[in-house]
């Protein structure tokens, strides 16, 4: 159980002054990714992509540790290298202070332009920790759809119209696909159960291998819901059942939150523009095929955690 | 207005020689709302500090302390998640606040 109290008097990794958007939530994933870490020695590489471009504008750095960008497509490749030179380096006794990888990438850069570099790293077996702040779509560049988009979200490269209702296709669950690559620890996250995400972190980092955790990050531009509702938006992503938060370790599927109701996926999506066009008349249908499919999800995963 | 230095103090050769110093530039600017907080509702819960995107919720010896108003961007997370009752934090236009 996080102490809040105990975790404000550590030092964050990262510092305010950083340029996200007012309410973007990713640096609230990041900052409670820090509290997790603690007095940790920890390497970081980041991806391409908003967090990446707007915590280290020239002469600006948000970053207190050490930290490496390179290009989009390769952070879990980069990273890859800095963990084996730093496993070299202990070998011939250069150093000898134990230090932790951890890679931060957007949904972009990881569940597509960066997941054969990821899963690479995942199957070599490298001792880093790569987290994906999934905003659900290319944010930095202007709201493009990616693969972790939901359904039926209006971007800029999946207009709902006369012609399409938003993007087509379900979501890519990568979270199921880096625990099908079997490495130690793999765990989905929200911020606003900072509970849950600061004790799977610290799983993660303790983890001697390749741990991969993926956290919902709400875009207020992207998503077009009022700043204020970042936090308010994760949470209702669990208790809708759309972002279930679960762990997978050694290959045991464990639920970390079970809400006590399933609140209807509405109460999710009406808050978000980029799902306006769903509450029309002639989209009703679109609406009940989009819960049936949360449902359908759920029930999946409920069942790989024995819970039915 | 943050101070943007000139290009006689930009680092020669793009290196950077403080870590964190991003938080030397000032974001406050870009508020047009923004918290007030009521110390007397506050229950020290702590949840606005780990829910601010910014690190503008100050803190000292476990304690809530203020609005660090240099870098809070004003996008109200801190009073909407605010649980007291009533709430110990507050949105009010940048306009209404007599500051300028
Ligand atoms: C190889 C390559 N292609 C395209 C770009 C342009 N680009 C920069 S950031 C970005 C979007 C990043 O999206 P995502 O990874 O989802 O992170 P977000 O910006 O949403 O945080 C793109 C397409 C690039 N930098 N490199
Ligand atoms: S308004 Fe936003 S940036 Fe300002 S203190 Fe509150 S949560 Fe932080
Ligand atoms: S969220 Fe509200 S009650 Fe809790 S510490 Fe902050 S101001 Fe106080």
């Amino acid at each position: 159980m996080a102490n809040l109290k105990q975790l404000s008097q550590q030092e964050e990794f990262f510092t305010p002054g950083h340029r996200m958007c007012a309410g973007c939530v990713a640096p609230v994933v990041v900052r409670q990714v820090s509290m997790a870490a603690g007095d940790t020695p920890v390497v970081i590489a980041n991806a391409t992509g908003c967090l990446e471009v707007a915590s280290t504008i020239f002469p600006y750095t948000a970053w207190r540790a050490p930290w490496i960008h390179n290009a989009f497509e390769n952070a879990s490749a980069t990273l890859s290298g800095v963990e084996t030179a730093y496993r070299a380096l202990k070998k011939q006794g250069k150093i000898d202070k134990k230090v932790k990888f951890i890679a931060f990438g957007g949904d972009g850069g990881t569940y597509d332009i960066g997941f054969q570099s990821l899963s690479g790293a995942m199957e070599r077996g490298h001792d880093i920790v790569y987290i994906c702040y999934d905003n659900g779509a290319y944010m930095n560049t202007g709201i493009q759809r990616s693969s972790a988009t939901p359904q039926f979200a209006d971007t800029t490269t999946s207009p709902a119209g006369s012609v399409i209702p938003g993007k087509i296709q379900w979501r890519k669950d990568l979270t199921a696909i880096m625990a099908a690559h079997n490495v130690p620890y793999v765990a989905q996250v929200a911020p606003s159960h900072f509970n849950d995400l600061i004790t799977k972190v610290q799983k993660a980092i303790a983890v001697d291998g390749p741990a991969f955790i993926n956290a919902m990050a709400p875009c207020p531009r992207g998503w077009r819901y009022d700043t204020r509702e970042g936090i308010e938006m994760t949470r209702l992503a669990v208790e809708t059942c759309y972002w279930p938060l679960y762990e997978v370790e050694d290959g045991q599927w464990k639920l970390t939150y079970k809400p006590r109701e399933k609140k209807p996926l509405t109460e999710w999506i009406k808050k978000q523009g980029r799902f306006r066009h769903l509450f029309t008349d002639e989209n009703k249908e679109l609406l009940e095929q989009f819960q049936q499919r949360v449902d359908e999800e759920w029930e999946k995963l409920l069942r790989r955690c024995g819970e039915m | 207005m943050s101070n943007l230095l000139t290009w006689k103090e930009v680092p020669k050769g793009a290196f950077l020689e403080k870590p964190g110093n991003a938080a030397d530039y000032e974001t406050g600017d870009w508020r047009s709302i923004k918290p007030v907080w009521i110390a007397e509702n506050c229950i020290q819960c702590f949840r606005c500090w780990v829910y601010c995107p910014d690190a503008a919720i100050m803190t000292k010896d476990k304690k809530m302390i203020g609005i660090d108003y240099k870098h809070c961007k004003g996008c109200g997370i801190c009073a909407n998640e605010c649980p007291a009752k009533p709430k110990a934090l507050e949105m009010i236009n940048e306009s209404d606040s007599g500051d300028n």
